[in-house]
């Protein structure tokens, strides 16, 4: 009956997304009275999770599983399930948990709900609050199988600590030659830089930064601040950014803590992109840009006079602050 | 090679989004629909592989009359002929089951879907009907090439990207990337006036469960106004961001 998650680790490492997903869980197993299983593919160190409540760690160690096979993973985590009785299997909302969870929904005969924000509306029926219409709107869907999985949304339930001693156990799935009929050839991974899907804060640049020969100002600011770089389509379009940085509604969404936006009038697809950053900050000369209507916070002022003097400026707050 | 083009009929992206009947559904007054972004880029290369290496391409929609005229125009882009399964696609496992039955029975070999949809961003379909299908997946696809029956795919990943190499039969989540956004297609006079000679066969659903079911409707709760900051206090600016909103 116990809740599974799947606590992903990158190269060993757990995700913070993976903290999230134990907290989200940890809460629902205290409402219904039952525990929280975490299953961990070739995790390193699996302790940090007893932080966030997790009550069991099913730990897979299979070099067959180093490099990601979302059939395998998928196969692996379905047996987990079905061996701890699991009603309810919580996945994040990462590129890789995303492909994995449809996978895992057919092998259980599960309904299957992604991009929720909210714990469970109600549990009998089983309704949660998910996002739809690219962030325009919200909509409550009820999941009527025996076995729910659930999606949780980046950054929309945040960590919860719990301290708890979770009994580990070493989880030895049956994995066949199907699993691993995909082959991985190559991967080509950006290192030492926040990828906007982890970063708590994205610096975005738009056409008001007149030219890619600029972009120095907003990778400036974003390195003050630890933060990763995108761009608006037309950005993207014009190929002075590479199309991975493209934020919106046909890029990549961003659900950030903060989102500053330099130089982008906020084009409803852009808005729709990013809306589910918590607090959003906008720069640009013209007072009338729509994104000042679903900002925060608003200068309106040239880029290229405010922006290096912010950079600066939070370049003291930082140093007198840490 | 065989290819099927899953294609969903979403609000264009700039409609506003209303709900209607006590906010249980989607308000489609006023609303143009058009075909799913993601679904578009993979309908552009499977129309390359078409004019390239010979391939046929159907598209594929479940939904009610309505979705007709979105898939005339994946006809008039190039598509070779068009199903409507005529079903309410309320739910992503009912959806893929429909879809994974004209796969079937059709012996498409390259079935190719937008890794979301733009209504209500499921991002569940394609991954289902590989499940159903018991065929190799690679979600958000940003290329695609096929030799034979040896497909090489590349998808994006956090942070980069990863080249895999399978087999046909295959089924694909794609996005942007796939084909360039200036390589779309736009619907010329003669693709519309053939699209009109083309083959749109309707098939009746097969029976299969609705595991989840969209109840209610919300739009978010009205944004307080802006506060504006002079560009010449960008201190209250750092102040606020610090001890109001917390995020530095």
């Amino acid at each position: 009956m116990s809740i599974l998650i799947y606590a992903e680790s990158v190269e060993g490492k757990f995700k913070k997304t993976a903290f999230e997903l134990a907290s989200y869980a940890k809460k629902i197993a205290a409402e219904t009275g039952t525990t929280v299983t975490a299953l961990t593919i070739n995790a390193a160190d699996t302790s940090a999770l007893g932080n966030y409540g997790v009550d069991k760690i099913l730990t897979v160690n299979a070099d067959k599983l180093k490099a990601f096979n979302a059939k395998a993973y998928a196969d692996a985590i379905k047996q987990a399930a079905q061996k701890e009785g699991s009603k309810i299997v919580l996945f994040s909302s990462t590129t890789d948990s995303l492909y994995t969870a449809p996978l895992v929904a057919v092998g259980l005969d599960a309904g299957y709900a992604s991009n929720v924000v909210a714990l469970p509306e109600s549990l009998s029926p089983f309704r949660v609050k998910r996002t739809a219409f690219s962030n325009k709107a919200f909509n409550i869907t009820e999941i009527s199988t025996d076995v729910k999985v659930l999606a949780i949304g980046k950054n929309s339930f945040g960590l919860i600590e719990s301290a708890s001693s979770p009994a580990v156990e070493e989880f030895s799935p049956s994995l066949n030659d199907n699993d691993f009929t995909i082959k991985v050839e190559n991967v080509e991974k950006v290192t030492g830089k926040v990828t906007i899907a982890d970063a708590e804060i994205v610096v975005s640049g738009g056409r008001g930064l007149k030219g890619p020969e600029n972009w120095g100002l907003v990778e400036d600011l974003a390195a003050v601040l630890g933060a990763a770089t995108a761009c608006s389509k037309p950005v993207s379009d014009l190929g002075w950014r590479p199309h991975s940085e493209h934020v919106g509604q046909t890029g990549k969404p961003v659900a950030s803590n903060l989102y500053i936006a330099i130089g982008i009038s906020g084009a409803i697809q852009h808005i729709a992109g990013i809306n589910a950053s918590k607090v959003k900050v906008v720069i640009n000369t013209d007072a009338e840009a729509p994104f000042f209507k679903v900002a925060d916070y608003g200068i309106v002022g040239d880029a290229f006079e405010v922006v290096p003097k912010l950079t600066e400026k939070l370049k003291e707050f930082k140093a007198n602050n840490s | 090679m065989k290819i099927l083009v899953c294609i969903s009929h979403v609000p264009d992206t700039t409609s506003k989004i209303n709900f209607t009947n006590g906010d249980s559904e989607f308000d489609t007054n006023g609303v143009q629909f058009v075909i799913n972004p993601n679904d578009e880029f993979g309908l552009t290369r499977a129309i390359w592989f078409k004019e390239q290496q010979g391939a046929s391409v159907t598209v594929v929609n479940v939904g009610g009359a309505d979705a007709e005229a979105t898939l005339r125009k994946a006809l008039a882009i190039g598509a070779d002929e068009a199903i409507r399964i005529n079903a309410n696609p309320t739910d992503g496992f009912y959806v893929a089951k429909q879809l994974a039955e004209v796969a079937k029975n059709g012996g498409y070999d390259l079935i190719i879907a937008g890794k979301e949809s733009l209504d209500y961003n499921g991002g569940m379909v394609p991954g289902m009907l590989a499940a159903q299908l018991g065929y190799d997946f690679v979600n958000s696809c940003i290329k695609l090439d096929v030799e034979g029956s040896d497909a090489k795919a590349v998808r994006e990943i956090d942070g980069g990207k990863e080249t895999l190499s399978t087999k046909l039969p295959l089924v694909i989540g794609g996005q942007k990337g796939l084909v360039e956004e200036k390589d779309l297609k736009i619907p010329n006079m003669r693709g519309i006036m053939m699209a009109r000679q083309k083959q749109l066969t309707v098939l009746e659903p097969v029976a299969a469960n609705n595991n989840t079911q969209a109840v209610k409707f919300e739009k978010p709760a009205p944004k307080s106004a802006v506060k504006l900051i002079s560009p010449d206090n960008l201190d209250e600016l750092i102040n606020l961001l610090h001890n109001e909103a917390k995020v530095i």
